[in-house]
């Protein structure tokens, strides 16, 4: 055994840390197209205070700490580029606590969204929280600090916006509470009307803290939901369909989604939306509202709202959906990965053809899945392709039309969305310098040692 | 080039215009009706080719077998005047495009068409069927292509039913079951329209689920039930066999409720009146369909086409009726589980 495993076994006990083969294989890649890289330890804390002591040893030893929740990302956010501790947070995991009349769930800092999900259920079946369309094992903080979207996002924003503060342990080992928490017991804001911190850590993904403690706002889970797809031919029109939708400040979610397989998504743009009661009169007077909406596209002949099969149906109704996956092992093999730029709604058509253009470009399976966030301020369009792990042409293709991605994303005025540390040095390059002086001001003062996820917005 | 079957002498000399007279939704009378169809079939423009919401009942209304239907989808294809909006012609034109992709039981001369209806595999199951199981055929190679004509797109349905025709042909079936009413317009009115040759003889699935629930009678319990059928718009095509829906009713000892939307009259479920017209179409129609369906005392919904169950089954169950299709009442009837939520 290792000094450094002995020094982390006393933290956290031995069963709990690895410098093991077996362990670093799994921890070494997640299930995207980064290349694999190995940590030299994995720890799973159980405690703030375990946290704390992880950090302080590595920065003792000028050892990278690496946090991880499921290691979903699908662009190595969580792969320990440069070695050192892969802190696997999944032993947090509790819901510490539900303020049902102030809607938010505070929670530690490896609790998955299924588990809040299957809690509120239980015990509280008038609140939800936003759930990303990822397994259920993904975790909320990670989700949070990669400014991930899910059900709810359009009419509340990024999930980094649905929270009321986090508690952070620094790469110097010092606890720090962020938002109402900082001065009172209640967790309630994230920042206002005090200046906003949460900044500091939400987005750098785990390059400037760990989050140990998590506020999550929760919402009114109506009695019921449904769902409805209005079909469109032209992506020209879509941004004006989104405007329309949003203007009603009724639907709950906006998702599009264009795919060439199979035979019923074909040639169509679908632009689907959720509305929530707790009547039939509530639901049906927003299904009325919104159909209105759209008349005049009707009219023109220039969309039209489509039958939904059951089947269908259930799918689009699932939370997390889970056709994702579906849609993976298209070409067998399992193969799945997407770049997500974040970008203006009016971008939309151009990034649709740029979608099919790759896909006929690299002959590959894909799929455009977009999600409409706060309102219509923006949307994250996912160039999502399909591949065989096992055919390694079509991994190279894949490959290849993500980078055409990436390039597109900037053309076009987009933002990387949990982008690869190849996108983020693309982005720091391209980021205004005084914006860049700032980011290095932070990362510097917070990390000296550079210790955080290094390699991760290394502004340097 | 295969052509429209259409005399415009018999709507010259029609005593009643009923194919538009009729109308449920435009109001025309027998004057303006006669005139319409004239210059409809001169290829002039007209009021009905933009105003007709293809409930396709004109087909019914029509006693003299002229296809006024078939020839205003004709003449609005001609003229590109679109019914419902791209994205959703586009959507069937791609749904029921043959892909080769198909299922075949074991092929005799008798056999079920389940057309490309996949709720159907589940359906037909049991001893009504034992006589002719497992004989059938499933998939988009079979598709009739009869709902194009809800997207004025004879085109479509011209260059696919001669092919569809002839996999029934190359199969050697000489009796094709359609276990839905458009599987069975197709064979028995659209192609003679068009002057298509059958090969086979068509039946329609309630004169065979008749002709076995008699075979069965000993089995029969009578249900006790009240029904109020919901009867499609294709059921316009084969207006022919809907008695046999009273007649099914008798036999299983159910209570058919007379109501104001029947026969003739009756209304469709609304789900094409949304794609083309939008929201305030389809809602009246729904509301008034279902309204009738609760004021005449029906407990369930009888449904005959997949698509109206689809579109209607959640809607009756809020107010308090149950929703089944013909096949599982009949196997309701004789003893056997529905395979849909009753």
């Amino acid at each position: 055994m290792s000094d450094i495993v002995r020094l982390l076994a006393n933290i956290v006990g031995e069963r709990y840390v690895s410098d093991q083969e077996e362990e670093a294989f799994f921890y070494s890649r997640d299930p995207g197209l980064m290349p694999a890289r190995k940590p030299d330890y994995v720890v799973l804390p159980k405690t703030t205070e375990e946290i704390q002591a992880i950090v302080r040893l590595a920065n003792r030893e000028k050892t990278p700490v690496v946090p991880m929740g499921a290691s979903l990302s699908l662009t190595g956010l969580a792969i320990p580029l440069r070695g050192g501790i892969v802190v696997d947070m999944k032993r947090m995991n509790k819901i510490i606590a539900v303020n049902e009349k102030s809607r938010y769930a505070l929670v530690e800092g490896g609790t998955s969204q299924g588990a809040l999900k299957s809690y509120l259920i239980n015990k509280y079946p008038r609140l939800r929280h936003s759930l990303p369309d990822a397994p259920p094992a993904a975790t909320i903080a990670a989700n949070i600090m990669i400014h991930g979207q899910g059900r709810l996002s359009q009419q509340h924003g990024f999930n980094s916006d649905m929270i009321n503060g986090f508690e952070v342990v620094l790469p110097s080992g010092e606890i720090c509470p962020i938002g109402s928490a900082s001065m009172t017991s209640d967790w309630f804001t994230k920042g206002a009307p005090f200046p906003d911190l949460s900044g500091l850590f939400l987005g750098w993904c785990g390059s400037t803290g760990i989050i140990t403690k998590l506020a999550v706002r929760l919402y009114p889970n109506k009695k019921m939901r449904d769902v409805e797809i209005f079909l469109i031919d032209d992506e020209a029109i879509v941004p004006e369909v989104v405007f329309e939708i949003t203007h009603t400040e009724l639907a709950e979610d906006v998702l599009i989604f264009t795919q060439p397989l199979p035979a019923v998504f074909k040639d169509n743009h679908h632009v689907s939306f959720y509305i929530t009661g707790d009547t039939d009169e509530e639901l049906e007077f927003k299904r009325k509202i919104l159909w209105k909406a759209l008349d005049p596209f009707i009219k023109r002949k220039d969309g039209g709202f489509m039958s939904i099969p059951p089947g269908v149906k259930g799918s689009l109704m699932e939370m997390p959906q889970t056709s994702a996956a579906r849609i993976a092992d298209i070409k067998k093999g399992g193969g799945f990965e997407y770049s997500g730029p974040v970008v203006p709604v009016e971008r939309y058509p151009e990034c649709a053809r740029k979608l099919t253009e790759l896909a006929v470009k690299y002959d590959l399976a894909y799929s455009g899945m977009i999600r409409i966030i706060a309102g219509g301020h923006c949307m994250m369009y996912a160039f999502a392709f399909t591949f065989n792990r096992a055919d390694a042409n079509m991994v190279e293709r894949t490959k290849k039309a993500l980078e055409e991605v990436s390039d597109f994303a900037l053309e076009i005025g987009g933002l990387y969305w949990k982008p690869n540390v190849d996108e983020q040095n693309m982005a720091i390059k391209r980021m205004h310098p005084n914006t860049r002086n700032l980011m290095r001001m932070v990362k510097s003062n917070l990390d000296p040692n550079g210790i955080m996820n290094p390699g991760n917005w290394e502004v340097v | 080039m295969l052509s429209l079957k259409f005399n415009v002498n018999v709507c010259k000399n029609c005593p009643t215009s009923d194919c538009l007279v009729k109308c449920q939704y435009m109001n025309i009378d027998k004057d303006t009706a006669r005139e319409q169809m004239v210059k409809i079939y001169n290829g002039e423009d007209s009021f009905v080719l933009h105003d007709c919401v293809t409930c396709y009942a004109c087909e019914e209304y029509c006693r003299r077998g002229n296809n006024p239907f078939y020839l205003i989808t004709e003449r609005r294809e001609e003229k590109g005047i679109l019914t419902t909006p791209r994205a959703i012609t586009n959507q069937w034109v791609n749904i029921g495009e043959p892909t080769g992709k198909y299922r075949l039981g074991d092929v005799k001369g008798r056999v079920l068409s389940l057309g490309f209806m996949p709720e159907l595999l589940q359906l037909v199951k049991g001893r009504l069927f034992e006589d002719v199981m497992p004989s059938y055929l499933f998939g988009n190679d079979f598709f009739c292509n009869v709902v194009f004509i809800h997207f004025a797109k004879t085109s479509i349905i011209k260059e696919r039913l001669p092919v569809v025709i002839d996999k029934y042909r190359n199969l050697g079936v000489k009796e094709v079951i359609c276990m839905h009413d458009e599987c069975y317009g197709a064979f028995a009115s659209l192609a003679p329209a068009y002057g298509i040759e059958v090969p086979f003889t068509p039946i329609h699935y309630f004169e065979y689920l008749y002709d076995r629930l008699k075979a069965l009678s000993d089995v029969i319990t009578p249900l006790n039930i009240t029904v109020a059928y919901q009867r499609p718009c294709s059921a316009r095509l084969s207006a022919d066999k809907q008695h046999y829906v009273r007649d099914i009713m008798e036999l299983i000892g159910v209570d058919l409720v007379h109501r104001e939307y029947e026969d003739e009259n009756a209304l469709c479920c609304g789900e094409v009146m949304g794609w083309l017209y939008g929201y305030d179409l389809k809602y009246d129609l729904q509301k008034r369909n279902i309204d009738d369906m609760v004021k005449n005392g029906a407990d369930y919904c009888l449904f005959n086409c997949n698509a109206c169950q689809n579109a209607l089954s959640e809607k009756v169950a809020k107010r308090g009726i149950k929703s089944v299709h013909m096949i599982d009442l009949c196997r309701m009837a004789i003893g056997e589980k529905p395979e849909m939520e009753v």
